[in-house]
């Protein structure tokens, strides 16, 4: 019971909040529906090829292969390799999130994880010609740099800060997704 | 362009899984119905954010938030700016012309700086997904901190070009 409210009560206030919106505020309600469901064709093309290539990585790739290549003692080869997939992928974060429980689930370092994802949603390789067009070439090479910077700083602080335990805690979770 | 590499990501994903039929038919029928699975799992939860989503972008429009962000200077703006972006989740595609539109109207540069930075890095409205997949405190800390550091880039940015 606990269970299922756990699953859909976030769900189920939500929901019960737009329909008072429809109700109260038809108006913002009405935008909030449209937005949704707008939204949620964007979600279903990103994360369909997403989960498949999950689910594929899942069966193929064995714990072992992707501990050497990034898992505790892939040393600076794993890290390098984190920063590279990283930077090359350009998809919204909600879809690289499962990729990431993917890769703990394989046994990759907890840290190169958090490179991988930190990488991905600040330097988008694909996309730097569309920022260079619109921010100037100034703004895009300053905010590449620092950024790279900032990647390397942030996943070493949260890998500091959190303890074997808690780490132990992400690992289990990753092998019941 | 992002749709570029939308469709690049189908081809990617069709080439392994033609690979990976060629190689063993059980094996890509289990990846599949492991894939669904997963899916399944986690949908409540997308379906939820979707929602959320939602209601933030019907009150929060592109247009409140060129009026928010393009009024407002100095810290308090940087600061306005930066929890803006972190509530708001609008692909960085459509961020960057509004950005750009914004400059041109005389908004800071910091200020656009730690919007299209904390955009992408910091996500509220997606943080139960991550918790799901990282627990609470790295999810917490990983948005904390990228907040926190979209101030330093913007500020380095602002030094530089400002």
């Amino acid at each position: 019971m606990m269970k299922i409210f756990k699953k859909y009560g976030f769900l189920t206030a939500i929901i019960i909040v737009n329909l008072f919106a429809l109700i109260f505020f038809p108006q913002v309600g009405k935008k909030s529906i449209a937005f949704t469901w707008d939204n949620f064709e964007n979600f279903l093309l990103t994360l369909f090829p997403v989960f498949i290539c999950i689910g594929l990585l899942d069966v193929w790739v064995e714990k072992e292969a992707m501990l050497k290549i990034m898992g505790e003692k892939s040393g600076i080869r794993g890290v390098l390799l984190s920063f590279l997939t990283g930077m090359i992928t350009a998809v919204p974060l909600y879809a690289l999130l499962p990729v990431a429980g993917m890769l703990l689930k394989k046994g990759s370092k907890f840290s190169n994880v958090l490179i991988f994802i930190c990488s991905c949603t600040s330097i988008r390789i694909p996309l730097l010609l569309f920022e260079v067009s619109s921010m100037g070439w100034k703004f895009t090479a300053i905010s590449f740099l620092t950024n790279i910077f900032v990647v390397v700083i942030i996943a070493f602080l949260i890998d500091l800060i959190l303890t074997e335990k808690d780490k132990k805690e992400i690992y289990d979770s990753s092998l019941i997704m | 362009m992002n749709i570029v590499f939308t469709y690049g990501l189908y081809v990617l994903t069709g080439v392994l899984l033609m690979l990976s039929f060629m190689k063993s038919k059980a094996k890509t029928a289990l990846s599949l119905k492991k894939a669904w699975r997963m899916f399944f799992g986690i949908l409540p939860q997308f379906l939820a954010i979707l929602f959320l989503i939602g209601l933030l972008l019907a009150v929060l429009q592109p247009d409140t938030i060129q009026a928010i962000i393009g009024s407002r200077s100095g810290i308090k703006g940087i600061i306005v700016s930066g929890l803006l972006g972190s509530v708001t989740i609008i692909p960085a595609l459509i961020a960057f012309p509004i950005a750009s539109e914004l400059l041109k109207n005389g908004a800071g540069m910091m200020q656009i700086a730690v919007f299209i930075s904390t955009l992408t890095t910091v996500g509220f409205a997606t943080m139960p997904i991550e918790v799901k997949y990282l627990g609470r405190k790295a999810t917490l800390l990983r948005n904390f901190l990228a907040l926190l550091f979209s101030f330093a880039v913007a500020y380095i940015i602002g030094r530089v070009l400002g």
